[in-house]
């Protein structure tokens, strides 16, 4: 230990001077000869040394202090936490996938380029779209590859006035950092008293300076917008397109196809609705579908199947492309996966996922009974926000204790204070994974949390007490940052 | 339901707790118009059809030639620890480290991956990640925008044109993006940078890749100087193995480093998931995009980590947000991670001066079969040589079982290039490789000659 109290010393204080490095050959010769005096490195890198059981055991050590779906319930609202398969990580393994360089010529690669080809394929089954990219590498990602698309396209257009996107109150924060990264102005509405898109907000912050409308359906809320099929007429009647995020897909496969409805566009997260592993926090995968309008914008090179086999696009071959997302081919080892959750379940699995993460969180939903507020009280899609509006003005408790409590009960929290118009919310996501009896503990502990909450408060307040640290003064790590290692920040070895 | 824990008596329970009958009226709520009745998707496969199936897909990859192609992704000996380490579910199924309490392990990995890129690169402040080396250059170019409150960018022709293509897409012809040429030695021209910083509108930032697309050496810390004259600020795209022995970006001056990390414990994959690599200078610590992990105390004075500055971030900022990125790429942060410590600084060194050790080796041997290299400055462990007809001889060598390196001509569309073969060699490339590559080679040429 070289900090008083320190869960597990840095993998810097670990190292001493001359071990490991073993598992790399030397080299023959001193190949520094070869490089020009001035291109050369002046001051050694002082990275750690260690041998390979100390490095293994450092990092077993520390995956041991987080919690993972692997470990327990994730209850994440938004995140889609269900269960990641092992056969996914499998195939994602098999050397014809792994070894597979993103040059290899074509004739060599035509496992990963049907691959590809077929998931595009399903995606636009799935959502009710015309063709698809599978570049963006995250949800976030996507965003930005279908903003810059409709912003081509109404540039193509000569419709150049149109700046502004229209977004919810309620809606990811990713939406309006990605019409400002693209140059829009967003405009925020507010929702209805029913947690639903006003439509008469809508009606009135649309115009001809409006270039698109970004949705998220079912909402962040966990409702389906009732009105969705108004909702696109209008954007549409102002010559707008219709974006929709898809974060919410899990709740709607084999239900309701976006591009069916009218929308011009959405993207997926493969790590949510298709269970590729969130990684602690990526990598993902964000594909974009989009329909026949968008289609000319998609990024390029796109996987095209021909007689002779699959293909990518040559250079300059589809001159309206926004251009490439992605360094190579987006993240082709997590649309593997994807693709692999897919075949697993097959059409029926896939609407059987949907029904029951439906059919989990309204359970979840009717358990908790009048111990929490609902603001939105009607069937919920696979999420739903509770509120501790009331608990907090009757004993202080907010929806931070809350979540820590739940710490202490072994569970991961929802996701609290989102969405944002929510007072004290949290946002709840059990997922179809899991089994009945976690659902059921769980609720349970919500339940003696909000028992605990009016008879002793104090006790809520000071969880967590089981978990490895406890609460963290974020304000002062942020008021005087640090980084990162630094020799003078620790005590010298004892 | 393959992974799904629910009996019919599980689902009659939910019901009858819920109080409806079926659960088709819990989607009353979606309009009759737009209501789908299933999908036209093929039944399930059970995992023990499927897993043959995935297999058999897999070999239609043809991954068993000697491959001599780099160009932005390498072929790398992965220690067998870092997969372990990496495919443990407490890492891989937890996700973004929301709840600091219980996720010291994810947060520790990524403070500890800032701490080793940062003493790599000699840079202050290093991102938690971004998505691939592509987008974190773009992400430095809008970087240099933002400090400089000026629109215009120059980037060297020696950037991967991928690269520069992806930070063209992102600008979408709202700041002006200018490319450098680079000369007959396949370096920047400095001149040409010199006139371009002088001439014309203020240049918010120069990029400059080192070793760059051709695998030759540049003139980084000249360059990054003459940027910084002119009032730009200067991002050097660096490739992390090679950081052993070539200048780092701190030590060149420079404002902004990125770099590809896939070579740090990264299989090749077809593309990704890689690692973009972000990182500044303490001057530009809040201008820079994505997650940042600090050391902090908890309420007993603990010393812990935990997420912070997030007031730069989009779900606190919304539309005035540094970036839109919301996810980072934790994993391959932490393969990188894991992969530096475990082959340590002999290690990393060894692995960089192996690849420039073979490259001479080629270099050698291609130039008894006459086949010569197209630019004349300092290269590392990648040159581009000229042959007749590229075309036909890369596809000759192929039938020999031979990936004779990147076609230059097709892949970057550029007209001089066209008979040039990108090569590279990496520790995992052996003498017996080189020496086989180039006798085939010399039998390719003749009957290209006959």
């Amino acid at each position: 230990m070289t900090r008083e109290g320190e869960l597990e010393p840095t993998i810097f204080d670990l190292s001493e001077r001359g071990r490991g490095g073993e598992n790399v050959a030397p080299a023959g010769s001193d190949v520094l000869t070869a490089i020009p005096a001035g291109y050369r490195r002046r001051r050694p890198a002082a990275l750690p040394e260690l041998s390979e059981p100390q490095v293994v055991r450092h990092f077993t050590r520390l995956s041991q202090l987080n919690y993972s779906i692997d470990t327990g319930f994730y209850p994440l609202g938004s995140c889609t936490m269900k269960y990641n398969p092992k056969l996914n990580e499998h195939a994602a393994r098999l050397p014809g996938f792994a070894r597979l360089h993103p040059f290899a010529p074509e004739q060599a690669a035509q496992g990963t380029l049907q691959m590809l080809h077929e998931l595009e394929q399903i995606l636009c089954e799935i959502s009710g779209f015309h063709a698809a990219t599978l570049q963006p590498a995250a949800g976030a990602h996507g965003e930005l590859t279908a903003m810059l698309m409709i912003r081509a396209y109404h540039r193509d257009r000569g419709d150049e006035g149109r700046t502004e996107v229209i977004v919810p109150d309620s809606a990811h924060g990713t939406n309006p950092a990605t019409a400002s990264m693209v140059g829009f102005t967003t405009i925020t509405i507010p929702s209805a008293e029913d947690g639903s898109v006003d439509l008469a907000a809508l009606r009135g912050a649309l115009g001809p300076r409006t270039a698109a409308v970004m949705l998220t359906n079912p909402s962040t809320y966990g409702l389906f917008e009732r009105a969705i099929v108004e909702l696109l007429a209008a954007t549409h009647a102002a010559g707008a397109l219709a974006y929709m995020d898809g974060a919410n897909l899990n709740a709607i496969m084999g239900r309701f196809k976006p591009g069916q409805a009218g929308f011009d566009a959405m993207h997926f997260n493969l790590h949510k609705t298709f269970s590729t592993p969130h990684g602690g926090g990526g990598p993902g995968a964000g594909p974009v579908a989009v329909g026949e309008r968008l289609a000319p914008y998609l990024p390029t090179p796109r996987v095209l199947a021909e007689a002779a086999g699959y293909r990518f696009e040559r250079p300059g071959e589809r001159p309206t492309a926004i251009g490439r997302m992605s360094g190579f081919h987006g993240n082709a080892g997590i649309l593997l996966r994807a693709y692999a959750y897919i075949r697993t379940h097959g059409g029926p699995g896939l609407q059987e996922v949907t029904d029951d993460a439906v059919l989990a969180a309204n359970y979840l939903k009717a358990r908790l009974g009048h111990a929490f507020d609902i603001p939105f009280d009607r069937p919920c899609m696979h999420e739903f926000v509770a509120s501790a509006a009331s608990i907090k003005r009757e004993s202080g408790i907010r929806a931070l204790d809350i979540a820590k409590a739940l710490l202490d009960h072994g569970f991961h929290p929802p996701t609290i204070y989102f969405p944002l118009s929510v007072e004290e919310g949290m946002l709840i996501e059990p997922t179809e994974t899991e089994s009945i009896e976690t659902i059921d503990a769980f609720a349970d502990a919500l339940l003696a949390i909000a028992a605990e909450s009016h008879e002793d408060p104090d006790v809520v307040k000071r969880a967590p007490v089981t978990t490895p640290v406890r609460r963290i003064d974020e304000t002062e790590a942020a008021r005087k940052p640090q980084l990162r290692w630094q020799p003078e920040l620790t005590n010298s070895k004892g | 339901m393959p992974y799904g824990p629910h009996t019919d008596a599980d689902r009659e329970r939910m019901l009858a707790t819920i109080g409806v009958a079926t659960v088709d009226e819990l989607f009353a709520d979606i309009p009759v118009a737009v209501r789908e009745g299933g999908l036209a998707l093929g039944p399930g496969e059970p995992e023990q059809l499927l897993m043959p199936a995935l297999e058999r897909l897999s070999a239609r990859n043809d991954v068993g030639r000697v491959s001599f192609l780099g160009a932005g992704a390498y072929r790398h000996h992965i220690p067998a620890a870092v997969d372990e380490i990496i495919r443990r579910g407490e890492f891989m199924t937890a996700y973004t480290p929301y709840q600091p309490e219980v996720s010291q392990g994810t947060l520790q990995t990524i403070y500890e991956y800032q701490s080793l890129i940062a003493e790599l690169t000699t840079m202050d402040v290093v991102s938690a990640s971004h998505y691939d080396g592509a987008s974190a250059a773009a992400e430095a170019a809008l970087m240099m925008l933002r400090a400089t409150r000026r629109e215009r960018i120059l980037v060297s022709e020696g950037v991967h044109p991928n690269v520069r293509e992806v930070i063209a897409t992102y600008f979408a012809d709202r700041f002006a993006l200018e490319t450098v040429a680079v000369g007959e030695d396949g370096a920047t021209d400095l001149t040409a940078l010199q006139r371009a910083l002088t001439d014309g509108d203020p240049v918010a930032g120069v990029m400059l890749a080192n070793p760059n697309f051709f695998g030759i050496l540049e003139p980084m810390a000249d360059a990054a100087s003459r940027a910084h004259e002119a009032g730009a600020l200067f991002t050097a795209v660096v490739e992390p193995t090679s950081l052993m022995l070539l200048a780092p970006p701190g030590e060149v001056g420079a404002d902004i480093a990125t770099a590809e990390g896939q070579p740090l414990g990264m299989p090749l994959q077809f593309g990704g998931p890689y690692l973009g690599i972000l990182a500044a200078t303490q001057t530009l610590a809040r201008q820079i995009p994505g997650r940042l992990v600090g050391s902090a105390r908890d309420a007993e004075g603990r010393p812990c980590y935990v997420m912070t500055m997030r007031a730069r971030e989009q779900d606190i900022r919304r539309e005035k947000a540094a970036s839109n990125i919301c996810t980072n790429q934790a994993l391959c942060a932490l393969a990188a991670t894991v992969y530096v410590s475990t082959v340590g600084p002999e290690g990393l060194r060894n692995v960089a001066a192996q690849g420039a050790e073979r490259a001479r080796e080629l270099e050698a041997a291609l130039a008894t079969t006459g086949v010569l290299r197209t630019h004349t400055g300092p290269y590392l462990n990648e040159f581009a040589v000229d042959v007749p007809d590229a075309a036909r001889v890369h596809a000759d060598l192929l039938r020999r079982g031979f990936v004779a390196g990147l076609q230059l001509g097709p892949a970057i569309d550029d007209e001089r290039f066209r008979d040039s073969l990108l090569l590279c060699t990496t520790e995992m490339t052996t003498s017996d490789d080189v020496t086989t590559f180039a006798a085939a080679v010399a039998a390719t040429l003749a009957e290209v000659a006959a």
